[in-house]
């Protein structure tokens, strides 16, 4: 379990990205954070790790304080999945995702072996491994970049709008292999995105963050869609407009949803 | 020709000599700019005093240097130290700069994934701004190889021996072979040593062969375009 | 120390700024062969780096020209050539000259090359003819990397200069070479520093001209440029917010 407490983050020129944050992330299920620019939705992410240290209020991951934590040990221990994959250009893909264990001090051999796995794991054919990150598509990279942040089996795995680079297509292709890996393996997810479907998605919580670093809501997305908190956060998911006002009409005898602007958005099956 | 039959010994000799003079100042104006460039690169504040303390250094005439040298260090006029510091010199001058640029271009978000996955400092300067570093400062170095090689030569003129001492000779004794000798042998060694750089630099960076890398990586190859526009000092 | 004292001792000796062979006649000697030099291989170099640079035709061969004729020993090419002419002046202009070239054809063809092709293509774009494209377009936008060859160039000039006193009768070189002969180091440092001097103010003044060679809009574009730089990463689509402060990472 991961906990913000009373958590501000103000930077020396005197920007607040984050102001008194309380949140809990509950373990085994995936939270994600979801705003525009500015609401401090990453830095809120960066404090689990301690890239970022927070200038009041506390983050703990199961009761412990980070602070008291050396970040180095702390972040090995953690894993991180950023947007553009974050991977070391210099090092073969085998070695990318051995890396932490490597750092860690775990052999040579035993580190590969464990990697080519994990490129099971993540549905990457084995004989990428020898290959160096420029010569893998961009949706490769960011399966690799997956991998890599799951290889000291962490509980806490960070993802930093992981898929905000890639097409659309790859996106979503992505995004149903994180279901699936999450039904597997159960890691507590923490999940930064802009992006509000898929946030709905993936999150069994969703954070919606507003300008200036505060939350507007914190449920599950059905509870969200129900009852907004506010008018910012109907605004934002679009409950009362567009594509989530949806109505049922009939085609040659079956169901349709329809949105707002008469665009089909799927079939009703009982 | 007849001379240089006769005299292959020689010429034999002076290229142990001149590499003696320039190989040592080559790798020590690496070792020493590489630290300098860093800071450079970290520290804004010491950028410009450290940038423009080099292109002072670069601005200087080298025989003038050469002279002027042993003012400062009490060595003697002759001395072989005296000429592989003054390279060395030189060299830093060249490749600050260019190191400078070098960290410069190493891809942000590469460092931040680096610190995230948890590398410590020393580590991640190690294990990937180096490396990464690498390419360009390959470039750096293999201007200073070039341009060390050749200066080494103008030493001859106060009396310290390399391969320049074959243009000297030459010319009070009028013998063109023994010049043209001179500037053959000069420029293969320094197209030689050139040569290893480049395959020690594949030996150690095999990533840069894997094809096109992305994003700054175009940056970086811009370097060598202005590292020749800027010429040699001589 | 004392060596400076003679170098000084030297300096202000009231004879060696008078007559034939006085200090302002080798300095002026100096600096003449230098603007000589520089005109006529800036004549040679800077059209055919344009061109270059401007049609991306015959790149390759400029580089290995203006790469190989580096490598090529200052020293060995003077001494060559004065053994051909003799030891007037022709011999030391012409090596000067070839030895010039590869920077100032580097700097055209580096400088013309650096301009943003969707500039050039904008222009195109608009209806400029290629002239006024180069003119308008091109030579500005790369002028401060083009002085900047200029300016390696010529320092390279005014040392090969004082290097081709070996081999012809000019220049503050003489004074080293003639200190060399007599092992009188006052005259030799003395001459060195003349020389030194001489490179620095020369140099100072290319520092000013680059400067203001940066045209306006340029200008500001990299100042906006260095104060993002300063205030932390510059890929804000990385991070949301605010940048992330470097004392932070670690």
């Amino acid at each position: 379990m991961i906990e913000f407490r009373g958590v501000t983050k103000q930077f020396p020129d005197g920007t607040v990205a984050v102001r008194d944050v309380d949140i809990v992330i509950p373990p085994h299920k995936t939270t994600v954070f979801v705003g525009s620019s500015g609401s401090g939705k990453t830095t809120l992410l960066r404090m689990i790790n301690r890239m970022v240290d927070p200038s009041g209020g506390q983050v703990l991951i199961d009761g412990t304080d980070v602070a008291t934590v050396d970040p180095v040990r702390l972040r090995r221990g953690i894993g991180y999945v950023m947007q553009n994959s974050g991977l070391l250009p210099h090092r073969k893909v085998i070695d990318n995702v051995a890396t932490v264990p490597m750092l860690r001090g775990t052999k040579k051999r035993e580190a590969h072996a464990h990697a080519l796995e994990l490129l099971d794991t993540v549905g990457l054919d084995r004989s990428l491994a020898d290959r160096y990150p420029s010569q893998l598509s961009g949706g490769q990279q960011q399966r690799v970049g997956v991998a890599r942040g799951l290889a000291v089996d962490p509980n806490i795995l960070l993802m930093d709008e992981p898929f905000g680079a890639v097409d659309p297509i790859v996106r979503a292709e992505l995004q149903q292999e994180l279901l699936r890996l999450q039904g597997e393996l159960g890691k507590t997810v923490v999940f930064v995105t802009h992006d509000i479907d898929e946030a709905f998605l993936l999150g069994d919580q969703v954070v919606i963050m507003q300008q200036g670093g505060k939350i507007s809501q914190a449920a599950s997305p059905a509870e969200i869609l129900a009852h907004p908190a506010d008018a910012f956060v109907a605004d934002f998911v679009g409950a009362d407009r567009g594509k989530r006002a949806l109505h049922l009409t009939e085609v040659d005898g079956r169901s349709i949803v329809v949105d707002a602007d008469g665009r089909p958005a799927g079939v009703l099956t009982s | 020709m007849n001379w240089l039959w006769s005299n292959l010994d020689l010429v034999g000799e002076l290229i142990i000599v001149h590499l003696a003079l320039s190989v040592p100042a080559i790798i020590l104006s690496f070792v020493v700019s590489v630290p300098i460039g860093w800071l450079a690169h970290r520290y804004r504040w010491s950028r410009g005093v450290l940038l423009s303390l080099c292109a002072l250094l670069y601005a200087i005439p080298s025989l003038a240097l050469f002279i002027a040298l042993p003012a400062f260090t009490g060595l003697s006029l002759r001395s072989p130290v005296n000429l592989v510091i003054a390279l060395t010199l030189y060299g830093i001058a060249v490749i600050v700069r260019t190191a400078a640029d070098a960290f410069d271009a190493v891809e942000r978000d590469v460092l931040q994934s680096a610190t995230a996955v948890g590398y410590s400092a020393t580590g991640r300067f190690w294990g990937v701004e180096l490396p990464l570093a690498g390419p360009v400062l390959l470039s750096g170095l293999r201007v200073v190889i070039v341009s060390t090689v050749s200066l080494a030569t103008v030493g001859a003129v106060i009396g310290v021996q390399s391969l320049g001492s074959l243009f000297t000779d030459g010319f009070q004794r009028g013998i063109q072979v023994e010049i043209v000798t001179g500037i053959v042998a000069t420029i293969a060694l320094a197209l030689l040593l050139d040569w290893l750089a480049v395959l020690a630099g594949r030996v150690l960076m095999p990533w840069t062969r894997a094809g096109a890398t992305r994003g700054r990586a175009s940056r970086a190859s811009g370097s060598p375009a202005r590292l020749a526009a800027q010429g040699e000092g001589s | 120390m004392n060596l400076f004292v003679d170098a000084l001792a030297w300096l202000t000796d009231p004879a060696n700024w008078t007559g034939a062979g006085s200090i302002p006649q080798r300095i002026i000697e100096h600096l003449w062969i230098s603007a000589v030099v520089l005109v006529i291989a800036a004549a040679i170099a800077l059209p055919l780096g344009g061109v270059i640079g401007h049609t991306g035709r015959g790149r390759e061969p400029a580089v290995m020209v203006s790469g190989g004729l580096r490598a090529l020993p200052t020293l060995g090419v003077l001494t060559l050539f004065a053994l051909w002419l003799g030891i007037g002046l022709q011999a030391p202009v012409i090596a000067l000259v070839i030895l010039a070239i590869p920077p100032l054809l580097a700097g055209a063809y580096a400088g013309f090359e650096s301009v943003d092709r969707r500039t050039v293509d904008a222009a195109r774009a608009v209806g400029m003819r290629e002239v006024q494209i180069v003119g308008k377009v091109e030579l500005p936008l790369s002028l401060p990397i083009v002085v900047g060859g200029i300016r390696s160039a010529t320092l390279q000039i005014i040392a090969t200069a004082t290097l081709a006193a070996y081999v012809s009768d000019f220049g503050l070189g003489r004074f080293i070479f003639a200190g060399l002969k007599t092992r009188d180091y006052g005259e030799m440092l003395g001459g060195s520093l003349l020389v030194i001097i001489l490179a620095l103010v020369v140099d100072g003044g290319f520092a000013l001209t680059q400067r203001l060679a940066v045209p306006a809009g340029v200008r500001a574009a990299r100042t906006a440029e260095n104060t993002e730089l300063r205030s932390g990463p510059t890929r804000p689509r990385a991070v949301v917010g605010r940048p992330i402060i470097e004392g932070n990472q670690e």
